[in-house]
């Protein structure tokens, strides 16, 4: 694994300078200079040179066995209830299962999930369904232990997870446990059909960059991907699927974590990441009273109330409402930010809305290049207009 | 009680711009500073060490100038840091990423607890401490929102989920990812101050930590990056003219037509 310049070769033109995406070149006494910390091989200078200057070895990873086959998804649920992520990932399962000839299932872990033909409904060819008390909350243990042994046992090829807090916590035990590699967040998966690979595509560096990974000598391939980012299929009662009930043991599992309690939080009514029309609120607010004006427009919507961070930090509104990168992924039918400006951090956690509408008294406001629809205007007048028309 | 706070040095992205014109990250002038979640592992760390005693070590994988950040370590708490730091590291996925951590806590030996943040900034993954929780077998507590009890080997938690919180108790050693809300950093001290500069700070390399180089760095890693691109930011909003009465009318009714409300 390396990458080197070849002096006699380099002519220090500087064509691959802008080409890194990581600005890692330099052009020191007339050669291109690369830092190896934080370089990916990705050869995006390499292309970029005319000279062949640049030489980039790779080990090649030896294939996995071929012995696994099969597409998985991991069906998440919450209280019995299916979450809406499984059914997505199981319209992008079905196209990648198609593409490789092969089945999709779904894995269930529960105690009384209701609704399971969803499951087939959506696209699965077989469910494992496991229910036992054991999956009653989400406790972490148990579903890494259970899930790590249906892999073993029966070898997929590709196991997909929502990116939800439980999937982002437990789902990375699985991969270690089963020493593979796990891509976060993806939002494109497609499939190398000559090499029988997951090319899976991930926003890194707060959504400036777009990265496609590989996991080339090692099964099964595993991403986790947020809820929203891939669209759910129409249902299909009449599929046909199996369902194959499967018995938990419990002496299979020793977890030295205890659960004590669980104490529901109920004061958020909304949950910004499942809702589909969020009003949010920046600096342009001004101070903490004209939240109001957001939450009423967000009620006259019947949407949910989100924040940038600025106002988070002035204590205005709590942490939970802040989307951005350091806050909530959201990605609602309908996203309405108000007063914000459109810092990168923030656009990272809210720019695959499907309709944006930007409202800011600033026309250059960065917010205007990834809205739909821009209002250039005073807030304070155009958001109780917005109102008043819609409660008539 | 031994703990260790792992860091990772990231891009200040308060500074990061696109240039409008060739939708490039703007890197001139990006100041690196210490991932933010890491500064409430930090300073949970620090707190638990005045709770219960003991020692507080920061440890950071990185390139070389990441000891800067770990002498900042020192100036709010850190009662001494480790940075692993070799050529062979270079390029790790989450999974080497972990594997070499673990390996530098298993020669540290004699760890309790393991604290990071919940996720980087850069990466954005929040894979690695669950990660290496699983490569050096521990116990592990996500989205740890307080520590109620650390002492008699055992830990007890309030973690965040989706909708509530739960208690969680473990044995010690253990690995934890800690939220936001956990705490709020402290501002260097001026004993801290003094202390981080003449603090010696060691760099541990693959053969230190008895780490194979296939096993760390790009070798090491399951997943491979094929191709990285920028992506398109074509859509231009389309820009609603007129008084505010107007604007909003017509918003709605472009709204109402392609049925979003």
């Amino acid at each position: 694994m390396s990458i080197r310049v070849d002096s006699d070769k380099c002519t220090g033109c500087g064509s691959c300078q802008p080409a890194c995406p990581f600005g890692l070149i330099d052009i020191i006494d007339g050669k291109a200079v690369i830092k190896v910390e934080g370089c990916n091989l990705c050869e995006a200078c390499k292309e970029a040179c005319a000279f062949d200057a640049i030489q980039i070895e790779k080990t090649v990873q030896t294939p996995a066995g071929d012995e696994h086959r099969g597409v998985w998804v991991f069906a998440e649920q919450r209280n019995g209830e299916l979450k809406g992520v499984g059914l997505e990932l199981l319209a992008k399962g079905r196209e990648l299962a198609d593409t490789l000839k092969t089945e999709l299932c779904a894995v269930c872990l529960g105690d009384d999930v209701h609704q399971v033909e969803q499951l087939t409904a959506h696209g699965a060819d077989k469910v494992y369904l496991v229910n036992d008390p054991a999956f009653g909350g989400q406790f972490e243990d148990p579903y890494v232990a259970e899930l790590t042994r249906l892999i073993t046992e029966h070898k997929p090829e590709i196991v997909l997870a929502g990116a939800t807090p439980f999937g982002r916590s437990f789902f990375p035990r699985v991969a270690a446990r089963l020493k593979t590699g796990l891509t976060a967040d993806c939002t494109g998966l497609d499939i190398d059909t000559e090499k029988r690979l997951l090319l899976q595509t991930r926003p890194t560096f707060g959504g400036n960059i777009m990265a496609t990974i590989i996991c080339p000598g090692k099964r099964p391939q595993m991403s986790t991907v947020r809820p929203r980012v891939f669209r759910r299929g129409n249902p299909d009662a009449g599929r046909q699927g199996q369902i194959l009930k499967i018995d938990f043991k419990k002496e299979s599992v020793t977890s030295r974590t205890r659960l004590l309690s669980f104490v529901a939080d109920l004061t958020e009514k909304v949950k910004l990441e499942d809702a589909d029309i969020i009003v949010s609120g920046g600096r342009g607010l001004g101070k903490p009273e004209n939240f109001a004006l957001v939450r009423e427009l967000a009620v006259a919507l019947g949407g949910a109330v989100g924040s940038s961070r600025p106002p988070v930090d002035e204590g205005w509104i709590p942490y939970s409402h802040q989307v951005g990168q350091t806050g909530k992924t959201v990605c609602p039918k309908l996203y309405f930010a108000i007063g914000i400006s459109g810092a990168v951090q923030h656009l990272a956690g809210m720019q695959t809305a499907d309709c944006i509408i930007a409202i800011n008294d600033d026309p250059d406001a960065p917010i205007f290049q990834v809205a739909t629809y821009g209002i250039v205007g005073d807030l304070f007048k155009v958001v109780p207009q917005l109102i008043e028309k819609l409660k008539r | 009680m031994n703990i260790l706070v792992c860091l990772k040095q990231v891009p200040g992205t308060t500074e990061v711009k696109i240039d409008p014109v060739k939708n490039t990250l703007i890197r001139q002038g990006i100041k690196n500073v210490t991932n933010p979640f890491d500064t409430y592992a930090l300073e949970e760390g620090v707190r638990l060490r005045e709770r219960f005693g003991g020692k507080v070590t920061a440890i950071s994988m990185g390139p070389p100038q990441a000891i800067d950040m770990l002498r900042e370590a020192i100036t709010v708490g850190a009662d001494d840091a480790i940075l692993l730091s070799d050529v062979a590291f270079a390029g790790a996925d989450t999974l080497a990423t972990s594997n070499t951590l673990a390996k530098a806590v298993q020669k540290l030996g004699n760890i309790d607890l393991v604290i990071c943040g919940r996720q980087t900034i850069d990466g954005d993954t929040g894979q690695v401490g669950p990660e290496m929780a699983e490569v050096l077998g521990l116990p592990f507590i996500s989205y740890v929102s307080k520590v109620e009890d650390a002492a008699g080997g055992k830990l007890r938690v309030q973690r965040l989920v989706e909708d509530g919180y739960e208690t969680v108790e473990a044995p010690l050693p253990a690995v934890i990812t800690v939220v936001k809300e956990i705490n709020v950093p402290r501002v260097p001290s001026l004993r801290g101050t003094m202390k981080a500069k003449s603090a010696q700070i060691p760099t541990w390399k693959a053969q230190d930590i008895g780490i194979a180089a296939e096993a760390a760095g790009l070798a090491g890693s399951a997943t491979q990056v094929v191709k990285v691109f920028f992506p398109q930011r074509i859509k231009r909003a389309e820009m609603i003219q007129g008084d505010p009465t107007a604007q909003a009318e017509a918003l709605i009714g472009k709204l109402r037509e392609a049925k979003v409300i």
